[in-house]
């Protein structure tokens, strides 16, 4: 393992280091039903056509398997620019999400687009590995093309309290991203409790994250709303005492649209109108975009929709 | 807290807020009421079937969010009461005292079901007769009703369990006043556990939202209860007072103010009739440093900005430790920002309609009488609808115990707030009145919640937690907010005469 | 050898561990049987109410926080200490016009009687409290607490045994009282105090005054510090007064018909929990 550069990695235990923040205490409970209250918020008519759209857009269009292969990006890459045919007033889609290796053929895919592509890396979705070999990937990902990357943090350090470790590794890749931009993915499913979720994004946001994340999408849960809605409590509390905005991304579980409209109601009413952006929000999902297409037809033209109409790619 | 550490960033935008009032919003999203008939006139609901008031007046039923008329409702009379008293006496002789526990409990359980087959109904009205948002009254009010029936329903035929060493019979003829805040639930809470002991009932509504329980008359019936057991007169105080001192009632049940609880414990004087009172209420909400922020900021919206404030055990006055009272309050008004206020039927409205013109001027006059007391008044932007009696989520700081605001119940969604520097404090401010219905505790000390609620005088203690309410958790007051306990087991005993 | 001259008991009152005389300066005549005076006893006024209910709000955070267990032992010690002087309470009960069989009985059932209230203390909680299975994430019980201050209004017959039975249910609740003696026959109710006082029992716990029914009931019971009222005394004027005062604050009113109190129905839970408030606590339950 590479010698760690910060004298305050290698301190095995947590320190008093700003990177470790007291955490405030989180009831589980309490967040759970702050969750179904913000559930029952009924979005109906031109709001539901709004926060349709407005979620299609914020979609980081994902595709992670061992399988993936040049003709599965370059499909999915179509998709991202035009969701659907039919409907030319669509937004396309913020982002598309792939491994370091596949990097290249999105980028040239999405040329022109105002589509970004988004690069996993660090070893994802383990991050088992040296930090050398995750700032290598970072970097290979960054000279394949990705202009943003998604970065797991090392949750086997956090859970055993070695902050200092995973607050220097985050910032080391943040290094290396210069301009590119940086989600951070704190695997919440793994983190155990809704405190460490918290203590996670401090650490993760002042480390210098533009983007928190929940989830990688191999780990279940993966998104959950009450993981959500404490990571935009974190975002809150840093923009309200820094002025600094981060963005949110929940990813891996949604694939409906109810859902996202109400991760849409969770961010309005933690964050406000100033996060309602794909600037600051992202889906990271697949099988969401088409949800949210036959719900947009079904407010178009009144009828219920079927699958067979939108293309799967 | 990340503000409160030391090395805190600054930077040009560090008073940046957060926008709740512009970009993506939400549409009306009406609950459909069209399928809601009401007649022009009820009648008392009077041994098993619908009569004309003796004296032929009525009043009428307004819809607080529309102020205009609803129905009108049977102006109750001494012979109306009287006539209600007897059919009740009359059931209670001839058929239900006689009737074998479990037979008593089958028709228990067939109102609680018919309660939840009718829900969405019965919660439309709720909101349109009293204001409430639907989204409480359709989760809350009438869920609870019906869990309630459920659960005293199997009580019916248990009733040698519930005491050791004695045997339980009931008393007979139980007159009860329920108040406007919560129609359904507050009848849910007095009628359940009296039929359940084998009592009859009398009862009476409040003027204002009288439409629900006329409602339930009819499952009554639809149920095939017995003529007589369960009676509704309907009408204002008088028709209140005229119950409380027939001579023929066993029992007074009244949930109300503290200040009509004491005319009706005054009344009672003497005559040995044996009465459950759940009165007002200027619940303190404690919030420790330790405590879990963000779920205590939504326990405080909880605990004063439920039911538009119209609840006894609000927690109406804000205890918050002074090292994270700055935080606490900022975050308290950006939570307050996203509260919604209209129309009751609309999916998303938070607080709806005062329930009354009396109740709007009364709020009304507390506002005036805080700012005139000097304390700093601060209201949410909340938009208002044009007509209606509508009241934006009030706070009060830099107030004391010896303001009014502090002292009085508002039974509005107006929330005072203190500062304490101890737990001691904390605890000597809270139980510093002559009140003792709730008390809220928040910290993440598990033996600091312990002592804390041990030490508050009062009947409910959430911790972590607010305005909680299930039909197997007794709720009650200490001292002047009321006598006895509704709800759970001990619910049981002021509906039973205990023998050896 | 001249006959020895006896020495008169002066009785007082007792409150907040002490034994004041009346503030009121006033005594009235205590007559046994064939009218025999048997002492002066205070004629306690509407101040002698006052430091009363004040002594005993003084006492009740102590005594309500006691452990349940220690509240026992001192309820036990209380039996102790009357075995050690029933003779005493005996002759002061044959002298107050009751028979040597009855006094015996009575002395004997009085001193049973805090045995049996010792046993509850630590007990009624369990019984008479609940964890209440609730619908939601939390965690729900409920447990009674003792109500505050009672009002204790003894029979006017009954001497010893009515006041034991009301004292030591309303004690071992943890709360603290104020207690008139019989107006005509209070003297071994006074001397019930100094047991008390020598039995572990914190000062305040339990007041003793003796005086005119009359002049203390309205005071004690309209008295906007006192919780609760314990009356036996049946007279439907009584009754009612007590009622319409209680309405002032909201008091808790127990009446409470005052035949034989030797019969051992009056050993019940029931005595203890009808002075408890019960209070319910939600707590979450998560991670």
């Amino acid at each position: 393992m590479t010698k760690p550069s910060s004298e305050l990695i290698s301190s095995q235990q947590p320190s008093l280091h700003k990177a470790y923040l007291p955490v405030s205490p989180i009831d589980e409970v309490g967040v759970r039903e702050r969750v179904a209250r913000l559930n029952r918020r009924s979005i109906k008519k031109d709001s539901k056509k709004e926060a349709l759209k407005l979620a299609l857009s914020m979609i980081d269009l994902t595709t992670l398997e061992g399988k993936d292969s040049t003709g599965k990006v370059i499909q999915l890459c179509r998709k991202a620019a035009r969701p659907h045919a039919g409907m030319a007033s669509l937004p396309h889609v913020a982002a598309v999400c792939v491994y370091p290796s596949m990097v290249s053929t999105a980028r040239k895919q999405l040329e022109g687009t105002g589509i970004f592509t988004a690069s996993v890396a660090t070893s994802f979705p383990a991050g088992m590995v040296s930090l050398k070999q995750k700032l290598d990937d970072t970097r290979y990902a960054i000279e394949q093309g990705a202009e943003e990357i998604d970065m797991v943090i090392s949750r086997g350090e956090f859970l055993k309290g070695n902050y200092s470790y995973v607050y220097d590794e985050i910032a080391s890749i943040r290094e290396v991203c210069q301009e590119v931009h940086l989600k951070v993915i704190l695997e919440t499913g793994e983190l155990g409790t809704l405190e460490h979720v918290r203590k996670a994004s401090d650490l993760a946001i002042r480390a210098g994250a533009d983007f928190i994340k929940t989830s990688t999408g191999k780990i279940a849960p993966a998104a959950t709303q009450p993981a959500t809605l404490v990571m935009l409590e974190a975002i809150r509390d840093h923009y309200l005492a820094t002025g600094h905005k981060v963005g949110m991304k929940p990813a891996g579980g949604i694939r409906k649209a109810k859902q996202a409209l109400q991760y849409l109601v969770l961010l309005r009413e933690t964050l406000g109108a100033g996060w309602v952006t794909p600037e600051y929000f992202r889906f990271g999902a697949s099988s969401l975009a088409n949800d949210l297409l036959m719900q947009i037809l079904k407010q178009e033209t009144g009828v219920y929709q079927s699958a067979d109409y939108f293309s799967i790619d | 807290m990340s503000d409160s550490s030391p090395d805190k960033p600054t930077s040009p935008n560090f008073d940046a807020a957060l926008d709740f009032r512009s970009g993506w919003s939400y549409s009306e999203a009406p609950e459909s009421s069209d399928y809601i008939e009401l007649d022009e006139n009820y009648g008392h609901y009077i041994d098993g079937r619908f009569v004309q008031p003796s004296k032929g007046r009525y009043l009428e039923s307004i819809n607080p969010a529309t102020e205009k008329s609803l129905a009108k409702i049977a102006d109750g009379t001494g012979e109306d009461v009287d006539a209600a008293v007897k059919a009740a006496g009359k059931a209670f002789k001839s058929k239900w005292s006689g009737l074998p526990g479990r037979e008593r409990g089958k028709y228990i359980y067939r109102i609680a079901r018919m309660i939840q087959e009718y829900a969405r109904e019965l919660a439309v009205l709720e909101s349109m007769d009293g204001g409430k948002p639907i989204r409480e009254s359709r989760d809350v009010d009438i869920p609870l009703t019906a869990a309630h029936f459920f659960y005293y329903a199997g009580w019916a035929d248990k009733l040698e369990y519930a005491f050791p060493g004695r045997k339980a019979e009931p008393l007979g003829v139980c007159g009860q006043i329920i108040p406007w805040n919560f129609p359904m639930l507050m009848l849910a809470w007095k009628i359940a556990p009296a039929l359940a002991t084998g009592n009859t009932v009398v009862l009476k509504p409040a003027e204002t939202t009288s439409l629900t329980a006329l409602r339930f008359a009819e499952i009554c019936s639809d149920a095939g209860l017995p003529d007589g057991v369960i009676n509704i007169v309907t009408g204002a105080g008088q028709t209140g007072s005229n119950l409380v001192n027939h001579p023929d009632i066993d029992k007074i049940a009244f949930t109300g103010s503290t200040e009509v609880g004491k005319i009706i414990q005054k009344s009672l004087a003497g005559s040995g009739k044996r009465y459950t009172l759940e009165l007002g209420g200027k619940g303190a909400n404690i919030i420790f440093e330790d405590a879990a922020i963000e779920q205590a900021v939504e326990g405080v919206i909880n605990a004063i900005f439920f039911n538009q404030g119209h609840v006894c055990c609000a927690g109406s006055r804000l205890l918050v430790q002074e090292s994270i009272a700055d935080l606490f309050i900022s975050r308290l008004k950006d939570r307050m920002e996203t509260l919604i206020v209209g129309d009751p039927l609309d999916k998303n409205t938070d607080i709806g309609a005062i329930n009354s013109k009396a109740q709007y001027d009364r709020i009304l006059n507390y506002l005036e009488i805080g700012v005139e007391e000097g304390a700093a008044i601060y209201q949410t932007q909340a938009e208002l609808p044009k007509s209606g009696y509508f009241c934006r989520p009030t706070l009060f700081t830099d107030v004391g115990q010896s303001n009014r605001i502090v002292n009085e119940e508002i039974f509005g969604p107006v929330l005072t707030i203190q500062t304490f520097r101890t737990p001691d404090e904390a605890v000597e401010k809270a139980n510093n009145t002559p009140y003792g219905l709730s008390g809220g505790v928040w910290t993440d000390k598990g033996s600091k919640i312990f002592q804390t609620g041990r030490a508050l005088r009062a009947g409910v203690i959430w911790s972590n937690t607010f305005n909680k309410f299930d039909p197997t958790s007794p709720f009650g007051g200490y001292k002047e907010s009321g006598v006895g306990r509704e709800g759970g087991l001990h619910g049981l005993y002021p509906y039973v005469h205990l023998t050896s | 050898m001249a006959d020895r001259v006896d020495v008169l008991k002066t009785y007082k009152t007792y409150v907040g561990g002490a034994f004041p005389r009346s503030e009121s300066g006033r005594t009235y005549k205590v007559y046994g049987k064939n009218d025999q005076l048997l002492a002066n006893a205070c004629r306690c006024s509407r101040k002698d109410i006052r430091d009363a209910v004040e002594a005993s709000r003084a006492a009740f955070s102590g005594w309500k926080s006691l452990s349940a267990h220690h509240r026992g032992q001192i309820l036990y010690r209380i039996s102790e200490m009357l075995e050690g002087r029933k003779e005493q309470f005996v002759e002061e009960l044959i002298k107050s016009g009751i028979s040597k069989k009855q006094s015996r009985m009575e002395v004997d059932a009085a001193i049973d009687r805090f045995i049996y209230f010792a046993g509850w203390t630590d007990k009624y909680a369990q019984i008479y409290g609940s964890i209440n299975p609730v619908a939601s994430d939390h965690f729900n019980f409920s447990y009674p607490e003792p109500i505050g201050i009672l009002a204790v209004i003894p029979p006017e017959t009954s001497r010893l045994i009515g006041p034991v039975s009301m004292i030591a249910p309303a004690i071992a609740g943890g709360n603290t009282l104020v207690m008139l003696a019989s107006q005509t026959h209070p003297l071994a109710a006074i001397t019930l105090g100094e047991v008390l006082h020598v039995s572990d029992l914190p000062a305040g716990v339990v007041n003793i005054l003796s005086g005119y029914r009359d002049e203390l009931i309205p005071v004690l019971t309209s008295h906007m510090d006192v919780n609760a009222i314990w009356n036996s005394v049946e007279k439907q004027e009584v009754m009612k007064q007590i009622d319409e005062n209680a309405a002032l604050n909201i008091k808790r009113v127990v009446h409470t018909e005052q035949d034989d109190w030797l019969d051992p129905r009056h050993e019940n839970p029931y005595s203890i929990v009808q002075f408890q408030e019960i209070k319910t606590t939600w707590h979450p339950s998560g991670y």
